[in-house]
């Protein structure tokens, strides 16, 4: 029996995480930011860009694919200093898969960051700069500790939701193996040509995985309710 | 004398805020009011937490806000330390931990008072391996005020930190927060609503009033003045009196006290023969009559002179000023009693007085009905 399971091709698979991983990272460091200060800022400008963070929610992923293939695309400016710059196009690339992600995952990142940094609130902060501790100082000793817990939530919904992203990435990045092709975008294909076998590995090791991480979420924050030290 | 020098205007709406006041950088200093008179917005002015105020802040030849010329010195590079009516103690760290935070963040300014030090002045050996979020509010303001002196201040602003206790932890913290000045040479600001408070710990006070000092200068003066009326506040009003212990009478287990020459008797408390004690008479506990009363349970009779009266319209009530040995006693009576029993400017009367709190630091508890 064992030996008729076909065992799938590992590329689509590392390519993933791989891709998972380097938005989940980018994302950390722009992400970060960017609530930060909309958890702190009363300027007009907040509704704004509260909702542009959101737009990726509630858009198709073709219409976000589709405006980043045509920003992306070589005849673009954007596109074209890419070009210049590596002679390769960033459509159809890692690093234009790895943007496209960054885009539609950024809610994933920001939406919980803002919460956890609104949760902490002022008070902590200003006791710390009583004590004497700078800004970056008071960002890094004791929001982030104390918003730990969004940090971890929105690490790993990055994570998963860039895991299982499709439709932006069938748009801009196609399905080259390697370079484009990943995990969901393999399963697709093996439906499209009738190998139901190796779709169903595929999509049996997505449900697991999926239910894994969102279970350790879970777990984590009931069991350590973030009080280290 | 060194000073704290403010000149500063914060409007809020329909409210606003002017205060010009040096404040002497030593002792207690009580700024006294009730909710919603700017008090709590002047202390985060003093220190960089409210950066909208326009106008000066000095501490002594420092310059840390000056609007004229757009300086402006952040919170962190004071050197102001700032317990919160919510102590605000980091969550995400033990007590130690917290107290640390602070410690290693000022070693470059010194390394008194030591860790140690502090952890004994606040009697918080106990509690150093402790979560804060384990903790019962009184301890958690010790360990709040211990983590500000580890932050080695050069000003301590108290907000209002025993406004969240209850009686008994109040009285478990007060004898702390007193012996602070003395015993780290520290400048205390202490913002309070309490009288109570003010005639235990500070040496002067200021009264805000809708964004404006209405009154200031040493407590017991200021305290004695009846002309502030309610700002003083009505029901807690009263004069804190410095005495001296006589002798403790075993039999009767009471302990005689002297006023500049008259007797006080209170339930006994703990003290040296000789040592001063300050206690507080609060106007309502204090009664008054034309001549010496017979027949009576209150043991304290004390003689004076009536130097001031002031009847609040509207209400039943007057307050009296009766110089005893030369300082202020209130007493808050009718204005009826006033009529009938003739009480005017110049007229000797006797003082009654049904309940005596000690306020000396050591010893806080209320001693009732004597």
């Amino acid at each position: 029996m064992l030996s008729s399971i076909p065992l799938p091709d590992p590329g689509p698979l590392i390519l993933t995480m791989q891709l998972a991983a380097v938005t989940t990272l980018v994302l950390l460091v722009l992400g970060t930011p960017l609530a930060w200060w909309l958890a702190h800022t009363r300027a007009c400008l907040k509704p704004v860009v509260e909702a542009l963070t959101a737009l990726p929610l509630v858009l198709p992923p073709t219409v976000i694919g589709f405006y980043l293939l045509v920003l992306m695309s070589p005849r673009a400016p954007l596109g074209a200093f890419w070009v210049s710059l590596t002679d390769t196009t960033l459509t159809f690339s890692f690093i234009g898969l790895v943007i496209a992600s960054v885009f539609y995952s950024l809610p994933f990142m920001v939406q919980p960051l803002q919460a956890a940094f609104e949760a902490v609130g002022k008070a902590p902060l200003e006791a710390a700069a009583t004590l004497r501790a700078g800004p970056l100082d008071r960002f890094f000793f004791v929001a982030a500790p104390l918003a730990a817990r969004g940090f971890l939530t929105a690490i790993v919904l990055t994570f998963a939701h860039t895991v299982g992203e499709f439709g932006v990435v069938l748009m801009v990045g196609g399905n080259i193996p390697g370079e484009t092709r990943v995990i969901s975008i393999a399963i697709y294909e093996h439906v499209e040509t009738l190998r139901y076998a190796e779709a169903h590995v595929l999509s049996a090791i997505m449900l697991v995985f999926s239910f894994v991480v969102l279970m350790t979420v879970y777990t984590l924050n009931r069991r350590f309710p973030l009080k280290t030290v | 004398m060194a000073m704290l020098d403010i000149g500063i205007a914060r409007r809020f709406g329909a409210f606003d805020l002017e205060v010009e006041e040096a404040i002497p950088l030593a002792g207690i200093t009580a700024l006294f009011g009730h909710s919603g008179c700017g008090k709590s917005t002047l202390l985060r002015i003093l220190s960089g937490l409210d950066r909208e105020a326009s106008g000066h802040v000095r501490f002594d030849r420092d310059i840390w806000q000056e609007s004229a010329t757009g300086q402006f010195v952040p919170t962190e590079r004071r050197g102001v330390g700032y317990v919160f009516q919510d102590a605000r103690l980091f969550d995400h760290l033990s007590v130690k931990g917290n107290l640390a935070f602070a410690d290693r963040r000022s070693r470059k300014i010194g390394d008194r008072p030591t860790f140690d030090d502090v952890v004994d002045a606040l009697d918080l050996a106990p509690l150093l391996d402790r979560s804060v979020t384990a903790l019962s509010g009184g301890e958690r303001q010790r360990v709040a005020t211990a983590r500000t002196l580890l932050s080695r201040p050069r000003l301590l602003l108290l907000d209002e930190p025993l406004a969240a206790l209850d009686g008994r932890r109040k009285a478990e913290i007060l004898p702390h927060i007193a012996s602070l000045p003395r015993r780290f040479s520290i400048p205390i600001v202490y913002v309070t609503h309490a009288v109570e408070e003010v005639g235990q710990l500070a040496d002067r006070m200021i009264v805000l009033s809708a964004g404006r000092v209405a009154a200031k200068g040493p407590v017991e003066e200021v305290l004695s003045r009846i002309d502030l009326g309610p700002l003083t506040g009505r029901f807690e009003a009263g004069v804190t009196l410095t005495v001296e212990i006589v002798d403790h009478d075993a039999e009767w287990a009471m302990t005689r006290l002297d006023h500049r020459g008259q007797p006080l008797l209170v339930p006994r408390i703990d003290g040296a023969i000789g040592q001063m004690v300050k206690v507080r008479l609060r106007a309502r506990d204090v009664a008054l009559a034309t001549e010496r009363p017979s027949g009576l349970s209150i043991r304290n009779v004390l003689s004076g002179t009536v130097r001031q009266i002031a009847a609040e319209a509207d209400t039943a009530y007057a307050e009296v000023l009766v110089d005893v040995a030369g300082v202020g006693v209130r007493a808050r009576v009718t204005r009826m009693a006033v009529a009938e029993l003739g009480l005017a400017e110049g007229r000797p009367v006797f003082v009654l007085v049904k309940s005596i709190a000690i306020d000396r630091p050591a010893q806080t508890h209320r001693q009732d009905d004597v």
